[in-house]
């Protein structure tokens, strides 16, 4: 059994305890202790509220936490809950915890809850982000109904999103996702997520987690192999998840989480995605999409663009490997503007991460150094984004990127000429 | 006399053509030798040109800033200087081992010794192969995370490492040759040393200011640079 190599003895002890669950929520933590006691607390509250009568076990995946995480995860009580808001459950909830190993990898945790979901058997797995500090309890059931009553194999969240954040997924894993399988799965690396028994057992021995995509954003990969895999989606609204949840350490460890895990994937369910694409519906619980135009924007755009303009500068002899000359000539004449007449625009964004795919594809050079050198245009790119978008409605900024989005996919066919084509000068 | 001056001359051209005699079978011997030699030489570039063709060998180069560096100094491509290489080593060898069979007294040792020689010149084309894929690797992530957290000199910065490990490979190889041991060691050290202390005292003096506006802007501004990236959260 492939569980046997991924679970510790430990984990397998408490689970084989635990026995055959209906339910299973898994939390990947490493250092949350300032907020994992309060997300524990509401999805087991959501968990008796909505799921009073199944087997349920919430596990714990730690890095080695040092702050007392997975204490922390042990002791939050069942009955602290039921005094406060006089649920009653006729099942037992079982709460426990383990450590992976010495090296933090959020990929390693999710591998580790896809194990324990198929030797649970559970029907339904949910996974919670430990940093989801807005998390209310109706979302457990909004990502767990889907799964458990209507046979849907993967729930993806939608959430309320301020329109100035996550540029990277609403111009880049968003559009290019939909051009490649034509779904309109509009959070592509969900923090939270919910799969059924059948998604738990093909994926849980998959090659994904033994890759650097695997590893770095497992949530990319499992989304998008779940699409690859034509398994049936569905999407929920969640409500506002609050932006420092979502805040990676930096733009390149970002992209390191998301553009190579998506161009990973490309590669591996190759002929997944050279179909011409299906209509962009799927099946949504609520809005499909929320856009806040709420707060003062406050963003440095002079240095977005000055970093633009000197990183491709800089980047000339890089660029020239990975982007075509044509490319490379337009990328250089935008930085060449000043910024009252700069625009990067959508056909030649849509271009340039084709071309980037293409050359991660062919591998041109070192994998890391191609998603690297896609920094500086990210952020030519998030330039003309704000500042297009500065004053607009939110129905309108919907309309943008609706029409990138169908910029994407005319492009199409050029991305599938560049995949299949030998390397440049072979 | 005039007899004994001409029995010894007689004497001496009969030796000679008995020397010479004994010597062209082993000269033809040898001609046949370096004309196969010549043939196994040509046919062992052939197939080294296939091979390295097979395994883009020129791309691989070109990735590492070889083909470059040989184009500005006039010289082929990778591939194409690697198989006339072959070519002569191999032609040279087989020639010197035809040459051998000439019997001539001390050119034995010469050919072994050239021929121990081998090992060691491979193994520093090897380094230096080595060390052109490490310089190109590694001035290149020097490049990008320059340019990713903004540093002045992004590009000055992937050159001085690349310049580097280029020296370091050129040193090492030399070293591995066996050529000017002493002086390659010294003078390693010498540029090496200089070159730290130059940077140390330029850091100290030269660059006070920078030096005191990176701090400033690490330990102060910090903060509020971070919360211009936080409202514009990639993910």
């Amino acid at each position: 059994m492939a569980e046997d190599n991924i679970l510790p003895d430990d984990l397998l002890r408490q689970l084989i305890s635990v026995g055959e669950v209906d339910i299973l929520v898994g939390l990947h933590t490493h250092n949350h202790a300032k907020t994992i006691e309060h997300v524990v607390q509401v999805i087991r509250e959501g968990l008796l509220k909505y799921f009073p009568r199944e087997r349920i076990a919430v596990m714990n995946a730690d890095g080695g936490s040092t702050d007392g995480t997975p204490e922390l995860v042990r002791a939050a009580s069942i009955t602290d809950v039921r005094h406060a808001n006089s649920f009653q459950t006729l099942r037992t909830l079982h709460c426990i915890s383990s450590q992976y190993g010495a090296e933090v990898s959020t990929g390693r945790a999710m591998q580790m809850i896809f194990a324990a979901a198929d030797l649970l058997r559970a029907r339904a797995c949910a996974v919670i982000a430990p940093e989801s500090s807005e998390i209310q309890p109706d979302w457990t059931e909004k990502l767990i109904r889907p799964v458990y009553r209507d046979r849907a194999d993967f729930v993806a969240p939608v959430y309320r999103r301020n329109r100035f954040e996550g540029i990277l997924v609403t111009n880049l894993l968003y559009p290019m996702t939909r051009a490649l399988y034509g779904k309109s799965i509009r959070e592509p690396r969900p923090g939270e997520f919910a799969f059924s028994d059948t998604l738990a057992s093909r994926f849980v021995g998959h090659p994904m987690w033994n890759q650097e995509a695997g590893r770095l954003g497992p949530e990319v990969c499992v989304t998008l192999e779940a699409l690859a895999d034509g398994f049936r989606i569905v999407q929920s609204f969640l409500g506002s998840k609050g932006q420092a949840e979502r805040q990676a350490a930096d733009l390149v460890t970002a992209l390191r989480q998301t553009v190579g895990p998506l161009f990973w994937s490309m590669e591996n369910a190759d002929g997944a995605w050279s179909a011409p694409p299906e209509a962009p519906t799927l099946l949504t619980i609520g809005p499909a999409f929320d856009i806040s135009t709420d707060g003062a924007v406050n963003v440095d755009l002079a240095r977005l663009h000055q970093m633009f303009c000197s990183g491709t500068k800089d980047l000339e002899s890089v660029l020239n490997s990975i982007v075509s000359a044509d490319t490379l000539s337009q990328l250089q004449y935008s930085a060449s503007l000043d910024e009252a007449h700069f625009r990067f625009s959508d056909e030649l964004w849509a271009k340039a991460v084709f071309e980037f795919a293409s050359a991660y594809h062919h591998s041109v050079m070192s994998r890391d150094h191609i998603i690297q050198a896609l920094a500086p245009l990210y952020r030519g790119r998030a330039y003309t984004f704000v500042t297009e978008n500065l004053n607009v409605a939110p129905d309108a900024l919907g309309d943008r990127i609706e029409s990138l989005c169908l910029t994407f996919e005319r492009f199409k066919p050029y991305l599938i000429e560049l995949w299949s084509a030998p390397e440049r000068g072979s | 006399m005039t007899d004994m001056i001409v029995r010894e001359l007689g004497q001496a051209w009969s030796e000679f053509t008995r020397a010479f005699a004994h010597l062209l079978p082993r000269l033809l011997a040898m001609l046949i030798i370096a004309l196969v030699g010549w043939v196994i030489a040509y046919v062992l570039k052939i197939m080294l040109r296939s091979l390295l063709r097979l395994v883009k060998f020129d791309r691989l180069s070109e990735r590492a800033g070889a083909t470059q560096l040989l184009s500005t100094a006039a010289l082929p491509s990778p591939s194409e200087l690697l198989c006339q290489l072959v070519f002569w080593l191999a032609w040279v060898g087989i020639l010197l081992a035809g040459i051998s069979f000439l019997d001539i007294g001390g050119l034995q040792k010469h050919i072994g010794a050239f021929f121990l020689y081998l090992p060691r010149f491979f193994a520093a084309l090897f380094l230096i192969f080595l060390g052109m894929l490490a310089s190109g690797f590694f001035a290149r992530a020097a490049l990008l995370a320059g340019v990713n957290a903004d540093l002045p000199s992004p590009l000055l910065l992937s050159q001085a490492v690349r310049v580097l490990i280029i020296i370091l490979t050129i040193s090492m190889a030399f070293e591995e040759l066996g050529l000017a041991q002493r002086t390659i060691i010294i003078a390693f050290t010498i540029v090496f040393g200089a070159l730290m202390l130059g940077m140390a005292i330029a850091f100290g003096l030269g660059g006070q200011g920078l030096a005191r506006e990176f701090l400033e802007r690490r330990l102060s501004a910090q903060r509020r640079e971070r919360k211009h990236e936080s409202d514009l959260s990639p993910l």
